[in-house]
């Protein structure tokens, strides 16, 4: 489970740290193994191998320069937004996590898990029991050096339930985190989790100060230190020159700021009073692809916008109404109507294509409005009017309900579309009503998500769906260290899912940002959400 | 006089605290109402139940309604605003930081609107009928129709995306010299005073005519007073009274319902911080905002009536 750190021994300096920073890119080991293997062929200017050619073309941006300063503008601050990792909400709690902070591990653009604070980590039983190892010269920016201690405190602190941690369902496995010495960490979880590693790399568990109570000065370990922190108005990140990571960051200075509206978000991007912009609609998208100076990025990072059809309730409890509805999405005209094609197929289940444990083989299940008559009848419901409930809480679900309720009513079946407003949706609404929508933001693996999601016991089993063989899957996944096996299993769960689940996901919704033409390192890709998967601080650069 | 003024203005200060008290109280009411409380609004989509217990029990969100209101209302009274409930920051502190920003582009709104509306005002009532007025009223009716979100959005898009001439948002926290601080608050500036020329001009020109019409100045007229004589002394401080009180309202308005021209700008004022405190359920800080746009809506109007009262010798020898 350690990095391969074998190739670096062969080459030279500067071929390792370029093949480092390719691979940083969104190169693959493989291919950065074929790339040192071929180092000469690429050195006079082929680049014959799929893959390496498009990773180099990344110098297209011109090497990585030092200085500069950019604002970036998320879609949402408020006076809610804090500096504990623990209760970051949005988007941009979680980009000020990994600007000030760091993990004991960090995703690389595969979703996989890789070494930060942690040089190493190991599991000695097939993953009950961890061992992580931390770096040796890394201090927090107030100057106090990272010990095991710190890392004790900022687990265990996500299991007091006062401290309000988003992370509490995922830390909830982790029975006790124990310092073996300074620099050594024991992980004892209550069941095994092959995948502690992706778990510890999420941004509400980066590692914090020991004992630290208030964390308004954002001390931590990361690339950026804290000058200026306002909530809901800006924050002001500057390099940290004692970074451990050597030569980053490459910026002198990120301010983050939020701006709500979409309009003058995208008109604060063209205009050049921010660089960075998220959370982007179809139409915004085409303002900034026809622009000089903008750049769109979509990324497909797997979220979502379900229909919850509910277990408990009538008549959405009846297994044949609930196929018949999976069966009246028009997946093509909701991609293309509601998302604008910025959105990809989905087959109702929620392990988004391009992640590791997708599974192909799921034959996908087509627009089909006489087969839905056929079980809308056999479901004793033909002719029926049932309220259905969306709202601007879950993205475009006012758009997808629309298109619901015409096929719907080719089938015979008459839905009542109940428009509920995005304040209190998700106390209120969400998990409540027999057919309503949510929305579910990327999780860092599939077995976070399943589990949170899907299992029987989860708090947020949208549907109230229980299915036994399911529930064991998930369980015995975490704890199968054979990678095949595993795939099986995933997709097996994903094939139960797609043909019992309550829930039905027509499309997964791309994540559509802009960045200014200036920006360089941006084709660089982590699919967990925009922004790089919030990671972006510390790999871009400007151009001038 | 000054007993009249005295009596008038302890008085008002009088009612305008039971004002405050209910307004407090129906705020508090109403924010209660809503639906979910402060710890779900905190942990937002993925709470689990014993997370939500646990932090209402922090924030003291157990307790009854009553109590909760009696332990805000003791803090007020003595000066002690509370705490936000989201970030555990000081409301003092919060409005300090937003307050100093709202008031800035509440008093360069001023500055540049009431003598333009005025002016207009006075100019449209002399030449009443005319085409000077004709056109006036045109001018001010179509700003007043078009709603200000347009404004500012056109604004942006003409002035800053395509001509690239100022910045599209308002950070104050970029401004180092007077022309960057113009440059900042022009299009903000701009789009109020759309709002605000338009109501004290009309309310200017209407309050004026309607003393033109009046007896004692037909009689100057007769006795020869030249027009701008006839307006300027003797219509114009009989018309100050209703002019104060139009001046008063529009610019009430300047600090809490400038939401839309906060949000296009991205300027970071009380409004936007109320709106905050509102959807977080942030309850310390929705009753300060609260408090502090009632308590300056009445100042105003009071002062309003003092102008009135001072410019009339029949109400001020009372």
């Amino acid at each position: 489970m350690t990095r391969d750190n074998d190739t670096n021994r062969l080459v030279s300096p500067e071929r390792s740290l370029q093949v480092y920073r390719a691979m940083q890119r969104g190169l693959s080991r493989r291919d950065a193994m074929k790339m040192l293997g071929v180092a000469g062929l690429l050195a006079a200017g082929a680049s014959g191998l799929p893959g390496v050619g498009r990773a180099l073309a990344a110098d297209g941006d011109g090497a990585p320069k030092r200085g500069g300063r950019i604002r970036v503008a998320a879609h949402s601050a408020s006076t809610k937004d804090s500096l504990d990792p623990a209760q970051g909400s949005t988007a941009i709690d979680y980009c000020r996590a990994f600007m000030f902070y760091n993990g004991l591990t960090q995703f690389d653009p595969g979703l996989r898990p890789q070494p930060c604070l942690a040089e190493s980590f190991k599991t000695t039983d097939n993953g009950s029991h961890w061992v992580f190892v931390l770096r040796p010269d890394v201090t927090f920016h107030d100057g106090k050096p990272l010990t095991s201690a710190d890392v004790v405190y900022s687990i265990m602190r996500h299991k007091d339930p006062a401290v309000g941690s988003k992370a509490l369902s995922m830390v909830q496995q982790i029975d006790s985190v124990r310092a073996l010495d300074k620099r050594r960490v024991e992980f004892n979880l209550s069941s095994p989790n092959i995948e502690l590693p992706s778990i510890l790399a999420v941004s509400h568990l980066v590692i914090v100060a020991d004992g630290t109570q208030d964390f308004s000065k954002g001390n931590g370990t990361g690339a950026y230190k804290c000058q200026e922190f306002s909530p809901g108005v800006r924050s002001v990140g500057v390099r940290n020159e004692n970074y451990w990571r050597e030569g980053y960051p490459y910026l002198d200075a990120i301010e983050m700021v939020g701006i709500g509206d979409e309009p003058s978000r995208v008109n604060a991007l063209l205009s050049g009073d921010v660089q960075m912009i998220n959370n982007l609609s179809g139409n915004s998208a085409e303002r900034i692809k026809q622009s000089d100076n903008g750049v769109l990025k979509a990324t497909n990072s797997g979220n979502y916008t379900d229909l919850v059809m509910s277990f408990d309730q009538q008549p959405t409890s009846r297994p044949a109404f609930r196929e018949a509805m999976k069966c009246l999405f028009d997946r093509e005209q909701i991609k293309r109507v509601a998302l604008r094609g910025y959105g990809e197929i989905a087959n109702d289940q929620p392990i988004a294509p391009g992640t590791p444990y997708y599974f192909a083989g799921l034959p996908q299940r087509e627009y089909d409005p006489e087969r839905a008559a056929g079980l809308l009848k056999k479901a004793g419901v033909a002719g029926a009017t049932v309220p259905l409930v969306a709202s601007p809480a879950a993205n475009y679900s006012q758009d997808m309900a629309v298109l619901l309720q015409q096929s719907a009513a080719a089938a015979g079946l008459k839905l009542n579309i109940n428009r509920v407003p995005a304040d209190g949706y998700w106390s209120n609404h969400w998990m409540k009503h027999p057919l309503g929508f949510g929305n579910i933001n990327p999780r860092p693996t599939a077995n976070i998500l399943l589990s949170q999601f899907f299992l029987s016991s989860a708090a947020w089993n949208e549907s109230g769906w229980k299915n036994a063989h399911f529930d064991q899957l998930v369980i015995a996944a975490r704890g199968e260290p054979d990678e095949a096996k595993r795939k099986q299993m995933y997709a097996d769960m994903q094939t139960i899912i797609h043909e019992d689940g309550g829930i039905g996901i027509p499309v997964f919704l791309s994540d559509l940002e802009g960045y200014d033409t200036r920006i360089g390192g941006m084709d660089r890709t982590v699919p967990l959400g925009s922004f790089m998967g919030y990671m972006f601080a510390e790999y871009v650069w400007w151009k001038g | 006089m000054r007993n009249t003024l005295l009596g008038l203005v302890s008085r008002r200060l009088g009612a305008s605290l039971l004002t405050l008290l209910m307004v407090s109280l129906v705020i508090f009411a109403i924010t209660s109402l809503l639906p979910g409380d402060t710890a779900q609004q905190i942990l937002g989509q993925f709470a689990t139940p014993e997370q939500v217990a646990a932090l209402r029990e922090q924030l003291g969100l157990n307790q009854p309604a009553v109590v909760r209101y009696w332990h805000w209302l003791s803090g007020f009274v003595t000066g002690d605003l509370g705490q936000s409930a989201s970030n555990g920051m000081a409301v003092a502190q919060l409005i300090n930081d937003r307050l100093p920003n709202s008031l800035i582009l509440a008093g360069i709104t001023t500055v540049v609107s009431v003598p333009i509306a005025i002016t207009m005002g006075v100019v449209a009532a002399m030449c009443r009928g005319g085409l000077v007025d004709r056109l006036l009223n045109l001018v001010t009716l179509s700003m007043v129709a078009v709603p200000e979100f347009l404004v500012a959005t056109l604004a942006v898009l003409i002035f800053a995306v395509k001509l690239d001439w100022l910045p599209a948002l308002s950070y104050v926290s970029t401004v180092s010299s007077l022309g960057d601080a113009m440059k900042i608050y022009a299009m903000p500036v701009l789009t109020l005073c759309c709002v605000l020329i338009a109501q004290m001009a009309r309310m200017t020109r209407a309050a004026l005519i309607d003393q033109l019409d009046s007896p004692y100045v037909e009689m100057a007229q007769l006795k020869g007073v030249p027009p701008i004589r006839r307006v300027m002394r003797h219509a114009l401080p009989n018309a100050v009274g209703p002019i104060a009180n139009a001046v008063a309202l529009s610019l009430s308005y300047l600090l809490g319902g400038v939401i839309i021209v906060e949000t296009i700008f991205n300027y970071p004022g009380i409004a936007s911080l109320m709106v905050d405190a509102v959807s977080n359920r942030d309850l310390a800080l929705v009753q300060a905002c609260a408090m502090l746009f009632c308590g300056t809506y009445l100042v105003l109007v009071m002062m309003a009536d003092v102008c009135a009262i001072l410019s009339n010798p029949r109400l001020r020898n009372r």
